[in-house]
C-alpha cells in the first residue's frame, strides 16, 4: 500500500506538489491521471524517496521508502524506460537490479519470460525501441516480487499489443491483491483498466473516485434523438429533460434516461429515426472534472513542473 | 552498513557488464605494461660494458679517486695538512683513507675537505658525517686501530678535534692508507623555452697536501700513485696522477667514492622509469571510474540505482571499493610485469638498469597499484560531484595527471617539487627506486626518478585528496535531489 500525505515540493518559484494527497490500495488498479505537469512524476519520485519533500510524507507499507532495506521487494516501480546503460545487456540490467535486491539470476529469468523479453535478454538495451523498454523497466518492477507497483507512465511507446498486454497485466497484478499505481495523461488508456482513479492537476488532487461511481455521476444519461418533427424537443423539454441542439434535425437529451425519452416521445406520437444512449467514457468525466482547473489554469501565469 | 553486501554485489554487477569499462582498465593495464617492455630508449651498455660494482652492504657505488698508498699493518695513524683544493665542483674531495687493498667497491674510510661541504669523514659509500664547513687549508688525521678508524682535524696541527669514527667490520689486518684525491662529474639544470633538462660532464680537482707523518705499523714502504677505477681513463691524458715537489705532494684525481646515482650526474637509468607508462594507464583509469558513476546521471540510470538502494553513501562506497579493488588489482599485475620482465627488456637494449632490493621492488609495484586505485576514487569523487561526463573527466585528468606531466616534462626544480608535495600526483613518489644521497650532487629530478615526498607521504597526499573528493561527493548526493 502507497499512502501520500500533504506532500509540498517547491522548485525554485515554481510550484510542483501543493499538498497532494490520496492512497493506493492493494487489489486495485488506481490511475494516476492529470495533464502534463500536473505533479504525477514528482510524486512519483518523492515516494522512492529520489525527490525530498518541503512538507508532508510518503510511505510504502506504511514505512518511509527510503528506511526498507530491499525497497525493491516493497515497491516495484518504473520511473524512467529510457534509463538504461545502452552497453548493457537487458538481462545484465535486471541482474544488478537483482543482486541489489538480494535476489539472483533466476528470478530475472522469470521476470523476463513474464514480460516476453526472454529471447532477447542477451541483446543490449540500447538497441531496444521504446515500447521493449518499457517492458524491461516493467520486469524491474516485477524482480523483488512487490505487494506495491508504481509504474510511470508505462503506455508510452507501446504498440496496440503491447498496451493489451499491460492492461492484463495490471487486472492480473491487481487480483493478486497488489496494490498497483498507473499514471497516465491520457484518462483513456485507463478505460476497463483502473478500478479506481486519483485525479491531479497544479500538485494537488482534483478529483479521488471509485471509476464505477465516477462513471455513473458523469453520464447522467445523455440521449441524442434524431427526429424530422420539429416539436420532438419541446415534447422532451416539457418532460423534464435539458435540451442541447445538435445537428439538423438531431439534438442531445439530458435528465432523461434513453428508455424515457423512447417513452415520452411514443406517449406523444412523436416519430424519431434514431434514440443513442451514450455510455459516459472516462475521458468525459475527467475533462468534465478537469475543467476548472484546465480554464483557471489557462489565466494564470506560471506552468506547473514536471 | 546493512546490506553492503548486495550493494557492493550490485555495482560490481553494473562494473563488468558494460564492455568499455572492463576494456578500458584492461587498456590500462595494457598502456602500463607497453610503455615497460617496448624498448623506447637504447643504451651503450651492454650487460658486461657496465658492470656493477657492490659496496660492502650491497649498495650499488662508485669507486674512482686517485690513490697515494701504502700498506700499513695493525695499528696505526697518518696525518697530513691540506695545503690546497682546486676544484670545479663542491663535492671535489682531497685527504686520507684507509682501504682494503685498491679493489674497487672494497672497504673503506676517509677524512677530507671538499670543496664546498667542509670537513667530511665517509666510509662504506654511503655514510657521510660532516665535520667543520672550512676548506683547505686544513690538517687531517685517519687513527686505525682495529676495526675503528678514527677521524680528526685540526687548523693548526696543534689542536685537534675528533669528527667521528666508523666501524669498518671487513678491514683486513694489512690495510692500503694514503692520500687521496677524486672530483665527481659537474651537473648543471638547464632551461629551452618549457623544455629542461641537465647538462653534466666530467671534473677534475688537484690537492696539495704537506706535512705528512705517520705513526705505527708502517713498513717504510715506498709510496705509490695508483689511479683507481674511471681516474686510470684521466690519468691517460695527464690529467691524474701524483707530482712531488719537495715536501709538496700535488695529486690529481677525477671520479667519486660514493653510492651509484641514476640520473644526470650518474649513470644509467631505475625501475622507476620502466613504468612511466602508468600516467597512460592512470588516464584510462580516470576516464573510467569518472564515468561508472557520470553515466548513470547521463541516461538517468542513477534514479533506479538510488530507488534500488536508498543509501546514497553505500552505494558511492560500494562503487568505490569495486574501483579501487579492481584497479589495484589490475595494476598490481601491470606494475609487477614491467619492474620484473621491463629491466630486462632495457638492459637487453643496452641500458643500465639498477638493480633495486626486492622490498623496494614489491613496494613500487604495490605503490603503483595503490596509486591507480586511490585515483580512481578520487575520480568517482569527482564525477559524482559534477555529475556530467566530459566536465568530470576533464576536472579529474586535471587534477590527477596533468601535475605529474607537468612535473616530469615541463617545469623543474621548485616549481615541480611543490606540485609534487600538495597535488594528487605526490603520489607518484611511490615508484622511486633509488636513494636520493646529499653526498652526491645529481639532477634529482622527478623524470630521473626522483621525487620530493617519500612514498607513504606522497599516497598520503593523494588519499587526502580522494577522501576530501569522496565526502564532499557523499555529501552532495544525500542531499540533493536525484
Amino acid at each position: 500500500m502507497i499512502s501520500v500525505s500533504g506532500l509540498r515540493k517547491r522548485f525554485g518559484s515554481t510550484v510542483a506538489l501543493d499538498g497532494m494527497t490520496f492512497s493506493v490500495r492493494p487489489g486495485q488498479v488506481t490511475g494516476f491521471v492529470g495533464p502534463n505537469g500536473a505533479g504525477k512524476s514528482t510524486t512519483m519520485r518523492v515516494v522512492v524517496g529520489l525527490d525530498a519533500p518541503d512538507a508532508g510524507e510518503a510511505l510504502v507499507g506504511g514505512r518511509p521508502y527510503r528506511s526498507l532495506r530491499h525497497p525493491m521487494r516493497h515497491l516495484g516501480s518504473l520511473l524512467d524506460a529510457a534509463a538504461l546503460q545502452p552497453s548493457r545487456t537487458a538481462r545484465n540490467h535486471l541482474l544488478w537490479i537483482a543482486h541489489s535486491q538480494g535476489l539472483g539470476g533466476g528470478r530475472v529469468d522469470e521476470v523476463l519470460d513474464q514480460v516476453g523479453l526472454g529471447a532477447v535478454g542477451r541483446r543490449r538495451a540500447g538497441g531496444f525501441s521504446l515500447g521493449m523498454r518499457q517492458r524491461l523497466g516493467i520486469a524491474a518492477a516485477l524482480l523483488g516480487d512487490p505487494p506495491a507497483l508504481m509504474l510511470d507512465e508505462p503506455f508510452n511507446g507501446m504498440d496496440p499489443e503491447g498496451i493489451i498486454w499491460i492492461r492484463g497485466l495490471l487486472r492480473e497484478l491487481a487480483s493478486q491483491g497488489r496494490a498497483v499505481l498507473v499514471s497516465s495523461h491520457l484518462m483513456g488508456e485507463l478505460q476497463d483498466t483502473a478500478d479506481h482513479v486519483v485525479i491531479a492537476g497544479r500538485g494537488r488532487i482534483i478529483a479521488d473516485a471509485n471509476v464505477a461511481e465516477l462513471l455513473a455521476t458523469v453520464a447522467g444519461g445523455r440521449v441524442t434523438v434524431r427526429s424530422a418533427e420539429p416539436g420532438a424537443a419541446a415534447v422532451l423539454a416539457g418532460a423534464g429533460g435539458s435540451i442541447t441542439p445538435g445537428g439538423t434535425g438531431a439534438f442531445t437529451v439530458g435528465g432523461l434516461a434513453a428508455e424515457e425519452v423512447v417513452a415520452v416521445l411514443n406517449r406523444h406520437g412523436v416519430p424519431f429515426s434514431e434514440v443513442a444512449g451514450h455510455r459516459a467514457t472516462l475521458e468525459d468525466a475527467y475533462l468534465e472534472l478537469t475543467r476548472d482547473a484546465v480554464e483557471y489554469r489557462a489565466a494564470t501565469p506560471g506552468p506547473v513542473a514536471s | 552498513m546493512t546490506g553492503f553486501g548486495d550493494t557492493l554485489h550490485a555495482e560490481w554487477t553494473k562494473f563488468r557488464t558494460v564492455p568499455g569499462w572492463v576494456l578500458g582498465v584492461l587498456a590500462a593495464a595494457a598502456g602500463i605494461v607497453a610503455f615497460g617492455l617496448l624498448p623506447g630508449i637504447g643504451g651503450s651498455c651492454g650487460t658486461s660494458a657496465c658492470p656493477t660494482l657492490i659496496g660492502p652492504d650491497g649498495t650499488e657505488v662508485r669507486d674512482s679517486f686517485t690513490f697515494v698508498h701504502q700498506p700499513l699493518a695493525g695499528d696505526g695513524s697518518i696525518t697530513v695538512r691540506v695545503a690546497a683544493l682546486k676544484s670545479a665542483v663542491p663535492w671535489a674531495k682531497a685527504g686520507l683513507i684507509v682501504k682494503d687493498g685498491t679493489t674497487r667497491g672494497s672497504t673503506y674510510a676517509a677524512v677530507m675537505v671538499t670543496g664546498d661541504h667542509g670537513v667530511r669523514l665517509q666510509y662504506d659509500y654511503t655514510h657521510d658525517i660532516g665535520g667543520p664547513a672550512v676548506g683547505a687549508p686544513r690538517w687531517l688525521r685517519l687513527t686505525r686501530a682495529g676495526n675503528t678508524v678514527t677521524a680528526a682535524e685540526s687548523a693548526d696541527g696543534i689542536r685537534w678535534t675528533g669528527v667521528d669514527h666508523a666501524q669498518l667490520p671487513g678491514l683486513p689486518a694489512t690495510a692500503e692508507v694514503g692520500l687521496f684525491v677524486t672530483s665527481p662529474e659537474f651537473v648543471a639544470e638547464i632551461r629551452q623555452g618549457l623544455a629542461a633538462g641537465t647538462d653534466s660532464g666530467p671534473s677534475r680537482a688537484t690537492g696539495t697536501f704537506d706535512h705528512l707523518t705517520l705513526e705505527g705499523g708502517w713498513r717504510g714502504a715506498a709510496w705509490r700513485s695508483d689511479p683507481v677505477g674511471d681516474a686510470a681513463a684521466g690519468a691517460a691524458d695527464g690529467g691524474s696522477g701524483l707530482e712531488r715537489d719537495g715536501d709538496a705532494w700535488r695529486v690529481t684525481g677525477a671520479g667519486d667514492i660514493a653510492p651509484s646515482v641514476a640520473g644526470g650526474a650518474g649513470v644509467g637509468v631505475t625501475v622507476t622509469q620502466t613504468l612511466t607508462g602508468t600516467f597512460v594507464g592512470l588516464i584510462l583509469v580516470v576516464v573510467v571510474a569518472t564515468m561508472f558513476v557520470t553515466a548513470e546521471y547521463r541516461r538517468g540510470l542513477i534514479r533506479t540505482t538510488f530507488a534500488a538502494d536508498p543509501g546514497r553513501v553505500r552505494v558511492l562506497a560500494a562503487k568505490a571499493t569495486v574501483l579501487g579493488a579492481v584497479t589495484f588489482g589490475v595494476g598490481l599485475v601491470a606494475a609487477a610485469v614491467v619492474v620484473f620482465a621491463g629491466r630486462r627488456v632495457l638492459r637487453a637494449g643496452g641500458v643500465y638498469v639498477h638493480p633495486a632490493a626486492l622490498p623496494t621492488e614489491l613496494r613500487i609495484v604495490a605503490g603503483t597499484a595503490a596509486l591507480l586505485a586511490v585515483a580512481a576514487v578520487m575520480a568517482l569523487g569527482v564525477g559524482a560531484l559534477l555529475r556530467r561526463g566530459v566536465t568530470a573527466v576533464t576536472t579529474a585528468i586535471v587534477v590527477i595527471v596533468l601535475p605529474y606531466l607537468l612535473a616530469v616534462a615541463v617545469l623543474s626544480g621548485a616549481a615541480a617539487s611543490w606540485l609534487l608535495r600538495v597535488s594528487p600526483a605526490a603520489a607518484f613518489a611511490l615508484q622511486q627506486a633509488a636513494r636520493q644521497y646529499p653526498q652526491v650532487d645529481n639532477s634529482y629530478r622527478p623524470a630521473d626518478g626522483y621525487f620530493p615526498l617519500p612514498g607513504w607521504a606522497g599516497l598520503a597526499v593523494l588519499t587526502g585528496w580522494a577522501a576530501l573528493a569522496f565526502a564532499a561527493a557523499a555529501l552532495l548526493t544525500s542531499r540533493r535531489d536525484a
